[in-house]
């Protein structure tokens, strides 16, 4: 699904090195979590998988089912099927909600050459899944993420990935800043998703998430390389010893 | 049979799909009716302003106060204090007077209108039969259809067409005819109030309208009337060289409700043309008037050639306490726009509102705003302006705010926000604030803001182009004005705003 090979990224403006040859496969049906310390290039990688501006790939390919996806548009790797959970949802005063989605779902299904949802389809099928993530009406029409707490934002990016079906799910810190209740809503909105045609690319730092979503293969990040893969056992090595002993390891 | 008639069918449907593409991307109502049309001749004169007033089969008073605004505006200089660049305008090299042949009788009803004509209003998706208006309205959270009646008055180029709903507006005592209909069947109501807001002398553009109006349309609500439908007016220009001037004048008496809404669009053309129009809102005690307009004349091409030059007087005058006006426009098109519709509160307790969208693009350029002039004593005026500038464009809100001595314990807010796309455009605001008494308060609020890069990511992530993107996030940011517009008029100003928009990103 997801083929990441020797993947190096430059920081645009500051001329500096991030992703440092970054290798991953993703296969369908599989959940992969990405671990590692605060500055390892987590973020980043999610970010130019998305496509956005301001890094420079300077070696190394990323293909998504087959494309190359860094050469696509931010909204046509939407419309292939990638979607980017972000740590930090961007407020967007005046829109609405529930027009925002609409706009996104119509606008993927144009550049798949589908038609239009109608708005009552929409509707019915929006409120069933907000239900689920325990989002009222209220925050439906609201304007996008404004105002909203951080645990509803993150809330509002899983409802997104739940009506939008895409492929690839990256999710990029998606528990920071949730309380335990929030964390297994969230965690079941994931596992709902969960099927053999489905990849997902889980980016934390907790291995608490872990414990609701559990992960197919974990990977540590360390200074723009994986640093080390194994299974869930590798997440809760972290949470026992934190980064230290890979670090060493690494460091030979 | 059926092998013959699926190419036919798939014909038609590729036709649809080659038309929409052919609408994406470019000024929607570009297209020019094929009609045939007699001039004045040429320029202005004295002889030009009475052939104007034969046409309409006027009274001597009308032609004497044409022709006194006609002495007036010889003596006159075009304003030049707008921050509006545009090349002179040759008044004698254009035409003050253009109408279907057709129309040279006019005709009885709608029925007996040219074909073309009904066509071209049909095209334009304005509906001239006496039709419930089916508005698809989508909200964010339900798609309502509602039934609901508009009445409409057609002005093509000098003249108008028809109106429809005449008959069972009469019968709530509201009169809604156009302008030439109205000196002929209304003289003494015309006379008491046309000049009382806008007087012939009140500004270069405002008297040359004065002198060589044609048509437009005319609204009396009588006494505690709440008029039962929404009024129009969709004025098109045609006619190449063709300056459009039409007078509108609307009447509220004491506690009378009207919502009245004011579309416009022209041929896409590489001559610029002048539309001069006035608009005159006399509000009396308790009455209610609100005015809505999409303003979508021809802005022009991408390189600043052709366009229209809309330079308009609109004002409002609350004679009477506590009454009410609500200007809410939104201007898309024009080439050049100068504008600043106001409202004189002279009433004790009147309200005046002004909501503006303002969107130049390519090398459009808008000087509008308005002017609240607080004369009566408790008075409130609310002012919110948004100003979208992208590509080469220029956008001025320029509004005056004057609080005179007896307008005691009077309140004003502004608000004026701006929003830059890309580095070449501009945005200015320029406020006028008069306070002569002690006792009011006066707010102004103004915001200048670029285009936010990571809410343009955020959309284009979940899979919007940058186009759609920017068009939604501008819509948002126009959202505290497009609400105020009446629910069908608020759909068709959210499309506009991406028409407007486009190529103005990438």
């Amino acid at each position: 699904m997801l083929d990441i090979k020797n993947l190096h990224v430059d920081l645009e403006e500051e001329d500096k090195s991030i992703l440092k040859g970054v290798d991953l496969h993703v296969d369908a049906g599989r959940v992969h979590a990405i671990m590692g310390p605060n500055g390892s290039g987590k973020s980043t990688l999610s970010y130019v998988l998305a496509g956005r501006d301001g890094y420079t790939v300077t070696q190394g390919s990323v293909s998504l089912r087959g494309d190359d996806l860094l050469s696509l548009e931010p909204e046509e790797r939407a419309a292939k099927g990638l979607f980017l959970a972000f740590q930090y949802p961007v407020e967007i005063p005046g829109v609405g909600n529930m027009t925002f989605l609409r706009t996104a779902v119509n606008a993927q299904r144009k550049a798949r050459g589908d038609s239009e949802m109608s708005a009552t389809d929409f509707l019915r099928m929006t409120r069933e899944k907000a239900k689920q993530l325990q989002i009222d009406a209220d925050m439906l029409k609201r304007p996008l993420n404004v105002g909203f707490s951080g645990g509803e934002k993150k809330r509002n990016e899983i409802l997104q990935m739940v009506i939008l079906e895409p492929r690839l799910c990256i999710l990029d810190e998606t528990d920071s800043g949730l309380d335990v209740d929030a964390m297994k809503l969230v965690a079941e909105g994931v596992n709902a998703l969960r099927d053999d045609g489905r990849g997902f690319l889980v980016i934390t730092h907790y291995q608490r998430l872990l414990d609701h979503i559990k992960p197919d293969v974990v990977h540590i990040m360390v200074d723009g390389r994986i640093a080390k893969s194994g299974t869930s056992e590798l997440a809760l090595e972290v949470e026992r010893n934190g980064y230290a002993d890979i670090l060493a390891e690494t460091a030979l | 049979m059926t092998v013959l008639e699926q190419p036919q069918v798939k014909e038609g449907v590729d036709q649809e799909t080659v038309d929409a593409v052919r609408e994406i991307g470019t000024y929607k109502h570009g297209w020019e009716t094929d009609i045939e049309t007699e001039y004045a001749p040429k320029g202005l004169t004295a002889d030009i302003v009475r052939l104007i007033s034969e046409k309409n089969n006027e009274p001597e008073w009308m032609t004497d106060w044409r022709l006194q605004a006609y002495e007036r505006w010889l003596q006159v200089n075009e304003p030049s204090w707008a921050m509006v660049n545009y090349p002179q305008i040759d008044f004698q090299d254009q035409y003050y007077y253009a109408r279907p042949k057709s129309m040279e009788n006019k005709p009885k009803s709608l029925d007996e209108v040219d074909p073309k004509l009904l066509a071209t209003y049909e095209k334009l998706g304005i509906p001239l039969k006496e039709q419930m208006l089916l508005a698809g309205v989508e909200t964010d959270e339900t798609s309502a259809v509602e039934n609901r009646k508009v009445a409409v008055d057609a002005v093509f180029d000098s003249v108008s067409v028809g109106t429809t709903f005449q008959a069972e507006l009469k019968k709530a005592g509201v009169i809604f005819c156009s302008f030439s209909e109205a000196v002929q069947e209304h003289p003494d109501l015309v006379q008491k109030y046309l000049g009382s807001v806008v007087p012939m002398s009140d500004n270069y553009y405002a008297t040359l309208n004065s002198a060589v109006f044609s048509d437009g349309s005319f609204v009396y609500v009588p006494e505690n009337v709440r008029c039962p439908m929404e009024l129009s007016t969709y004025f098109r220009i045609n006619a190449e060289n063709t300056g459009q001037f039409e007078r509108t004048l609307i009447i509220a008496a004491k506690g009378a409700y009207v919502s009245y809404l004011e579309g416009c669009t022209a041929p896409q053309r590489d001559t610029s043309q002048l539309h001069a129009a006035v608009v005159e809102i006399v509000a009396e005690e308790d009455a209610e008037v609100k005015y809505s307009t999409v303003q979508n004349w021809y802005p022009g091409d991408e390189n600043g050639i052709g366009g229209i030059f809309n330079f308009v007087t609109k004002r409002a005058d609350c004679r009477g306490d506590r009454a009410k006006v609500m200007w809410t426009q939104v201007e898309t098109g024009s080439a050049v726009t100068w504008k600043y519709p106001s409202c004189i509160l002279r009433g004790n307790e009147a309200q005046g509102e002004f909501y503006s969208i303002a969107i130049t693009n390519n090398y459009q350029q808008a000087d509008t705003g308005t002017k609240m002039v607080h004369l009566g004593r408790n008075t409130r005026s609310r002012i919110v302006s948004k100003g979208i500038s992208a590509g080469q464009a220029q956008n001025t809100y320029r509004g005056l705010v004057s609080m005179h001595p007896r307008a005691q314990s009077s309140r004003n807010y502004t608000q004026c926000d701006s929003l830059l796309i890309g580095d070449k455009c501009g945005a200015h605001t320029v406020p006028y604030i008069e306070v002569k008494n002690n006792s009011s308060r006066v707010e102004h609020e103004a915001t200048t803001s670029k285009v936010d890069e990571d809410q343009l990511f955020y959309c284009r992530a979940r899979g919007m182009d940058e186009e759609e993107a920017v068009a939604l996030v501008v819509n948002g940011f126009c959202k505290d004005v497009l609400q105020e517009l009446p629910m069908e008029f608020a759909m068709e100003a959210q499309q506009l705003v991406a028409i407007s928009l486009e190529g103005s990103v990438g």
